[in-house]
């Protein structure tokens, strides 16, 4: 274990940071679709609108905070602060740089598998408290998507696992000094990258609440700050999954000339505004479709390269 | 031409089987007494060949304030069947006189698909009830309305009812008829092994565009059964025509396809010129034509982008309204409004063309090109819209034809006709264009013969600025309106027309004239009759997304939710359009 992590600096200045750049995110990104779609995006409240987060999150705190008659209370109540709490949580065993951490934990990556299967639940269990038709069909939606996407995730990053022996995540950074696990592991990589849109239920695999099919999907019922933690929910998970991306593929905080942990902002930066990116130029797969594409070309896929890398492994071995 | 459909007619069913009406718009009107309706109708379709293929509109007059009927069969409500025959390139109309105390007919439904709606709306607007229809509820009102709104003792203004008041036993009754009781939309509850789900997509609904309503029976997300529901946007177009002067009705038309604009003047104003006789001197022709194809351009830039993004592509929409905003740079140029110019008058147009109007239709036409190649590769050779949109919502020419299906819904299924070139009007015989066509009539081909017009729209609009006519832009004629002012000061018969066509419009000679263009959506007419008044006895606005909506259930039984929405997107259809 790693004695420099943990302490009450990190711990609150991660946090807060995390929180920070999930919520500017949604600025970031509605600015970015705005300048690829040829127009403006939100540009009136302060410098470049810049502050159009606080006023949106002022208006979401000072939202009536409506639970539907027909709703199952607690559990509407309870989901989206799941979402919420697991992509959080699934932040400590990022290794952002040497000594900025909170916690270097040996089982880091099954840590992080964990989590964000669990948020799964948040989805599901919204839409079946709405007790909305749309919302149903919505979470039916996200539980089979997570549920196959998750396969190949996991199976995935078991290449890197095997190249690094380990599953501790910051030995992982470390086992990349001779190259980045992205060349070795170019389709596991690919994989990952899908399945882990898939997970962060963002387009062109947002059919969980595919606004032109089902309104709002799971979170047709939600308004106020319920709905803020969905919002900000979706930005943290995609800032998480950037931040693994990196670590995993592309040698997490490793980089001449520039700080450690520069370079994994920098990096994980990019990433997000891939996402980004991708959002705004791919069209949704219908629901089978997506279920096809995932057993049927992402399952063998990740299988065929974990095949391959053992081979590899064992050989020079 | 006419004359072979009716030895036709004589010999099959004898001289006197039937009666001939003239009218201004030289389609053969022939008074058919009501217990040979359905054998006219069958022979006509199935026997005369080449028959005639689809019942282009059905709908009904009620003639008991008509003073100027000429001779005409007595009748207190006339339904009237207006057929179409792609073979002959011919129409046919039969009229059935229906008196006061037995308003019933038998109905078409198993001749025509398409007659269910339209059997549906002449019940819910005049009261005529069809025996043998399967569903004959209101289409348009609401279940719970009292009268039928387009009889003549109907009231058409608030001021002409008592002051509305909403008691309370009177909201629990309108509350309790919007309940969805599955069985009244003919849908079961249980099969043998599962219990369905049953959605209510609309009339709220962002793909349902506009206020639809869509009733769904699912089998987990597989659709069972699907019911259109429409007349919430139903706003009495038709019933307005009958207050407002001949003149003052071209805005009314703007607003049925509000995604059309001025193509929807084309029609009504080539209608009342028919009915006038005023012929419309050439610049104006060619202006009208280039306006048309702007609009239609407009409409398919729209339907384009709709089209991408009900299939989950966020971005291409917004290049499309950048390409749509400068078509409306152009028309307010023009005409001074974007939208809904209202730029046709009767007799020709309302302004001449602006200085300069030439660079500004040049730089526009050279530009659009270059962005649909970009779209082309953005969305149609995308794979995903590919998978999904081929195979997806397809159906026959026959099938196309059998529920009245024109415009692009129906070149997609490789039917090459085009009312364009089959019946030019305002002189689209001069110009060069082709007629796209699809293959599978399915989603993917309707968007990609809208596609391929807009090209053909360039071409159009290009020839139109390369050989605009020089000469007036109104025709010289007492009826159009504004009426000519130029003599008015000198000589007292002009100054007592202008006077009286401005202050009470210009009295239409009496008779009636149905005129249909290619609109933007399909085939839009106007069947206008006049009992020489300022205002029209009756306006029937024949719009291409009524009987479109109708097929919806046929297209996307055992499909995904997913598909019926990437459908609805292919249809392109307005919900003003629908309902009027």
């Amino acid at each position: 274990m790693n004695t420099g992590l943990g302490g009450a600096m990190d711990i609150i200045g991660i946090l807060l940071s995390v929180i920070f750049v999930s919520a500017m995110l949604i600025w970031v990104e509605r600015r970015l679709l705005a300048v690829w779609q040829d127009r403006l995006g939100p540009n009136r409240v302060g410098p470049l609108g810049l502050f159009q987060v606080a006023a949106d999150m002022i208006k979401m705190f000072f939202k009536e905070d409506w639970i539907p008659p027909f709703a199952d209370k607690p559990v509407f109540v309870l989901a989206p602060t799941i979402v919420f709490i697991t992509m959080l949580t699934g932040f400590a065993v990022i290794p952002f740089a040497p000594g900025v951490g909170i916690i270097d934990f040996n089982f880091g990556l099954l840590y992080f598998l964990a989590l964000t299967s669990l948020s799964v639940y948040s989805v599901v269990l919204a839409g079946y408290a709405s007790n909305n038709k749309y919302s149903m069909l919505g979470s039916l939606r996200a539980a089979a998507q997570t549920v196959s996407y998750e396969v190949f995730m996991g199976i995935s990053i078991m290449g890197v696992v095997m190249l690094s022996g380990t599953f501790n995540l910051r030995e992982i950074v470390e086992a990349q000094r001779d190259g980045w696990f992205i060349l070795p592991q170019f389709a596991g990589f690919i994989v990952f990258l899908v399945a882990a849109v898939a997970e962060s239920r963002r387009a062109p695999f947002d059919l969980p609440e595919a606004e032109q099919e089902l309104i709002a999907g799971f979170h047709i019922e939600y308004s106020g700050m319920k709905f803020g933690m969905f919002f900000v929910g979706e930005y943290l998970g995609i800032t998480l999954s950037s931040a693994m991306i990196v670590t995993l593929f592309f040698g997490g905080w490793l980089g001449p000339w520039l700080p450690p942990l520069v370079w994994f902002c920098l990096k994980t930066a990019a990433f997000i505004l891939f996402f980004i990116l991708l959002r705004g130029s791919l069209p949704r797969p219908r629901y089978d479709q997506l279920m096809t594409f995932g057993w049927k070309a992402m399952l063998p896929v990740a299988l065929l390269n974990l095949l391959a890398t053992g081979a590899v492994a064992l050989s020079s071995a | 031409m006419s004359d072979r459909i009716m030895r036709e007619l004589s010999d099959r069913f004898g001289d006197g089987a039937f009666a001939v009406q003239p009218t201004a718009d030289k389609i053969p009107t022939l008074w058919v007494a009501r217990e040979h309706i359905r054998p006219f109708l069958g022979f006509l379709k199935n026997e005369a060949p080449p028959g005639y293929a689809m019942l282009f509109d059905l709908s009904a007059v009620d003639e008991r304030q008509r003073v100027r009927r000429q001779g005409l069969p007595a009748s207190a409500y006339t339904v009237v069947y207006h057929l179409l025959s792609f073979d002959r390139n011919e129409d046919i109309r039969l009229k059935v006189a229906l008196s006061g105390d037995s308003l019933s007919l038998p109905s078409v439904c198993d001749i025509w698909p398409s007659a269910n709606w339209y059997e549906r709306e002449v019940w819910d607007m005049f009261g005529i009830v069809f025996e043998g229809h399967p569903n004959l509820r209101r289409i348009l009102m609401p279940p719970t309305w009292i009268g039928h709104p387009l009889r003549k003792d109907h009231p058409a203004r608030a001021t002409e009812m008592a002051p509305y008041r909403l008691s309370d036993e009177r909201e629990d009754m309108e509350q309790e008829a919007l309940r969805f009781v599955p069985e009244e939309w003919g849908m079961q509850r249980h099969s043998g092994d599962s219990d369905f789900l049953f959605l209510n997509l609309g009339p709220n609904h962002p793909s349902a565009h506009g206020v639809f309503r869509v009733a769904l029976q699912l089998d987990g997300e597989e659709i069972v059964d699907a019911v259109p529901d429409i007349g919430y946007h139903h706003r009495g177009a038709e019933k307005m025509g009958e207050r407002q002067s001949w003149h003052t009705y071209i805005p009314y038309t703007d607003r049925v396809d509000y995604l059309g604009g001025s193509m929807n003047n084309f029609p009504y104003v080539l209608a009342v010129e028919r009915l006038a006789g005023i012929k419309v001197p050439e610049r104006a022709q060619v202006i009208r034509v280039m306006i048309a194809e702007f609009y239609r351009l407009a409409s398919h830039l729209l339907f384009y982008g709709t089209f991408a993004q009900d299939i989950g592509q966020m971005s291409p929409i917004f290049y499309m309204f950048i390409d749509r905003e400068k078509v409306f740079d152009i028309m307010e140029s023009i005409s001074g409004a974007r939208m809904h110019s209202s730029y046709f008058r009767i007799g020709g147009v309302a302004l001449d063309l602006p200085e300069g109007w030439d660079e500004r239709v040049r730089e526009f036409i050279d530009y659009l090109p270059a962005r649909l190649d970009q779209y082309d590769r953005m969305v149609m050779k995308n794979s995903t819209i590919r998978r999904r949109t081929q195979g997806v919502g397809t159906y026959t020419s026959a099938e196309a034809i059998g529920w009245s299906v024109t415009g692009a819904g129906l070149r997609a299924t490789g039917f090459e006709w085009d009312y364009r070139k089959a019946r030019p009007y305002s002189g689209y015989e001069n110009y060069e264009f082709d007629i796209p066509t699809g293959q599978h009539g399915d989603c993917y081909d309707r968007c990609a013969v809208r596609i391929e017009e807009m090209r053909q729209s360039i071409r159009i609009i290009r020839q139109c600025m390369d050989n605009m006519p020089a000469g007036p832009y109104k025709a010289d004629h007492p009826l159009t309106t504004p009426p000519p002012k130029a003599r008015t000061l000198h000589d007292i018969e002009t100054l007592i027309d202008h006077f009286l066509n401005v202050s009470w419009g210009p009295v239409i000679p009496s008779g009636e004239a149905c005129v249909t263009v290619e609109a933007t959506k399909g085939l839009n007419g106007y069947y206008l009759t006049s009992d020489g008044g300022t205002m029209s006895y009756r306006t029937r606005i024949r719009t291409p997304s009524f009987p479109h909506l109708q097929m919806i259930p046929q297209m996307c039984k055992g499909l995904m939710i997913a598909d019926l929405i990437a459908i609805l997107a292919s249809i392109d259809f307005v919900m003003a359009d629908v309902d009027r």
